[in-house]
């Protein structure tokens, strides 16, 4: 081994130095170890949005006919009703179930943030919803809101609450509503976790100082727990925000847009233009119509996550 | 430990049973009621006979009186549901290894090469993992169909690292950064090569990292719709949440007992999986949000 090592140095000096600095250099080392990510990424993200912003602009079917129309699809679109009812139908849903999420999910972190026996347990059971796959939840869901077998209509009646069985699916209203549920429901465990881990990083003495000060629970909370927090609750609702707009599993699942595209949403919308109408064009064209809402989303994020300097001692 | 105590009680003791009572477990045990309830009710009707299960007035439909496993039977061996667990399985298995091994070069390669930009490299993978498959899976399917990999499982195995690898590297990178600088400085002294530092150093201290990022990406790669419903036609090609949303529906006539059986069968494997490592599990989810 030695030997060889040696022959190889006298026999070719300049290519162990040329290999030496392949393995040496940061620049190149990292080109090398970054490729595989990088490649796929390319390949398969960065290359179909472009493509899709292409597909926007054109009228290509699913059968490969078609070509460019400039901006015919978005004209198109502004005078189709059920597409401006997908939009009411997405900004409805993200907005009330993100501000519902929110509001349940803080105060259930709060709730975890106590001492109390099964602590862990009782964590891993919450988290329940957000493990399980979306579509196989959002089934269980839809057989709740059965028309004919709905358990909660079963359970109100026992009571006496109502006296015939609810429609859920059936009626434009109640049909956004069930599906809203539906997603705070699969949203809440993500929140509060998250949050949760936020909480445990705020110190006890910052309480005990403020209660010797006189303070109440609600000042507590309002001068202590909110601010210190609010770097991840900008986060955490930025995700819970763009996952909630963008969502398609719940609606394709629940009420596949209907009754008469009451729930239809954007991704819905798409989907059911490009793949099963076979108009790529005018589906991508849709798909694009959610990018400047998420741009905003991730813009409310990256103001958000700047920190604060009050937080690290300092005066904003 | 007098000092942790008091740390970890806080002022927990200022609060009197009965007090905690209300304010804490009864919200609680209403909330884990609401989002434990759906399961319930899933596992409940998977085990009910036909009979039990359409008719309220005869039987509770919170109770089963007679279980059955003629839904699971039915299944099992009447449709491919057992093909579409194996699909799943390998399909969650192989795109997950693929992102990590991507991600653990791309982290290392961020983090710790930092070459000429590589602070822009880590802006944008997690401008990456902001892009959410809903606008993409349309250009993707057409790209699908001209490799000609459509209806196959390379169609599936390729495009999840789209969002596993995002999330991973960024999720590594974390990881990389705990780790002291001054154990890779002595293995350089001492000779060691990149590669070496990342194998013997670098990954046996980031293990716990790798296996909360690869648990997290195996449970996504497992929940995955919309690409999966949209690249895979045939019945024995298809995931498990695409095949029981799509197969076991026929017209207007749903078997819900079959389908709540569906839906917890391959919801079990997730579950057990993440039982096992929940902390793991909870911390890449935290991670994922805190940097």
């Amino acid at each position: 081994m030695a030997v060889q090592t040696q022959s190889t140095r006298a026999t070719a000096p300049i290519l162990k130095l040329a290999r030496a600095n392949v393995w040496e250099s940061r620049n190149l080392l990292g080109l090398v170890f970054m490729l595989p990510a990088a490649s796929l990424l390319l390949l398969f993200l960065t290359y179909p949005l472009g493509l899709g912003l292409w597909l926007g602009l054109t009228d290509q079917k699913i059968d490969g006919t078609g070509g460019f129309i400039g901006l015919g699809n978005f004209i198109s679109l502004a005078r189709d009703s059920v597409f401006l009812l997908s939009i009411f139908n997405t900004l409805l849903y993200t907005v009330v179930a993100s501000i519902i999420k929110f509001a349940l999910g803080l105060y259930l972190a709060l709730l975890l943030n106590n001492r109390m026996p099964f602590k862990a347990m009782i964590r891993a059971i919450v988290l329940l919803p957000f493990v399980v796959p979306t579509v196989l939840s959002a089934i269980a869901f839809w057989w709740i809101y059965d028309a004919q077998f709905s358990i909660i209509s079963w359970v109100l009646m026992k009571w006496g609450w109502i006296d015939r069985y609810i429609d859920f699916l059936g009626q434009p209203w109640n049909a956004r509503w069930s599906v809203i549920a539906a997603n705070i429901w699969r949203g809440i465990p993500f929140v509060a976790i998250t949050l949760l881990a936020g909480l445990q990083t705020i110190p006890p003495s910052l309480y005990e100082a403020a209660t010797l000060d006189g303070a109440t629970p609600w000042q507590r909370f309002w001068y202590i727990t909110l601010p210190v927090l609010s770097p991840i609750i900008a986060v955490v609702m930025t995700f819970s925000v763009l996952f909630t707009f963008t969502d398609f599993q719940l609606i394709y699942v629940i009420t596949r847009g209907g009754p008469l595209n009451a729930t239809h949403l954007m991704a819905t919308l798409s989907f059911q233009r490009a793949i099963t109408g076979g108009q790529l064009g005018e589906g991508a064209a849709i798909a694009n119509a959610m990018i400047p809402f998420l741009l905003v989303a991730i813009l409310f994020s990256y103001f958000g996550l700047q920190r604060r300097k009050w937080q690290h001692g300092g005066r904003d | 430990m007098a000092a942790k105590t008091a740390q970890l009680e806080g002022m927990d003791y200022l609060a009197s049973t009965p007090r905690r009572v209300v304010t804490l477990w009864l919200p609680l045990s209403i909330f884990i009621f609401v989002l434990l309830f759906p399961f319930y009710w899933m596992t409940v009707t998977s085990f009910k006979p036909d009979i039990e299960l359409y008719d309220y007035s005869h039987y509770n439909p919170l109770w089963v009186v007679h279980p059955t496993l003629q839904h699971i039977y039915k299944l099992l061996f009447e449709t491919d549901y057992p093909s579409w667990i194996m699909n799943t399985i390998l399909i969650s298995v192989a795109s997950t290894f693929l992102s990590l091994f991507c991600s653990v070069c791309a982290a290392y390669a961020i983090e710790r090469l930092r070459f000429t930009g590589s602070a822009y490299v880590g802006m944008c993978i997690f401008l990456a993992y902001l892009v959410p498959p809903s606008i993409l899976f349309i250009p993707l399917a057409t790209m699908v169909f001209q490799f000609g990999m459509f209806d196959s499982d390379w169609a599936l195995i390729l495009t999840y690292p789209t969002f596993l690898i995002p999330f991973c590297t960024w999720l590594l990178m974390g990881y990389f950064r705990s780790i002291p600088y001054e154990l890779e400085e002595c293995a350089l002294i001492d000779g060691a090569s990149r590669l070496q530092i990342l194998i013997k150093i670098t990954l046996p201290l980031a293990i716990p990292g790798l296996i909360s990022a690869g648990i997290f990406a195996f449970t996504l790669s497992w929940n995955e719709f919309i690409y999966a419903l949209t690249f895979i036609s045939s019945s024995e090609n298809k995931t498990v949440p695409v095949g029981v949303i799509t197969e076991l529906v026929e017209g207007d006539v749903y078997h819900w007992g079959s389908l709540m059986a569906g839906a917890l069968l391959g919801s079990v494997p997730v579950v057990i999986l993440y039982s096992f490592f929940v902390e793991h599990y909870v911390s890449s989810l935290t991670g994922a949000v805190k940097e």
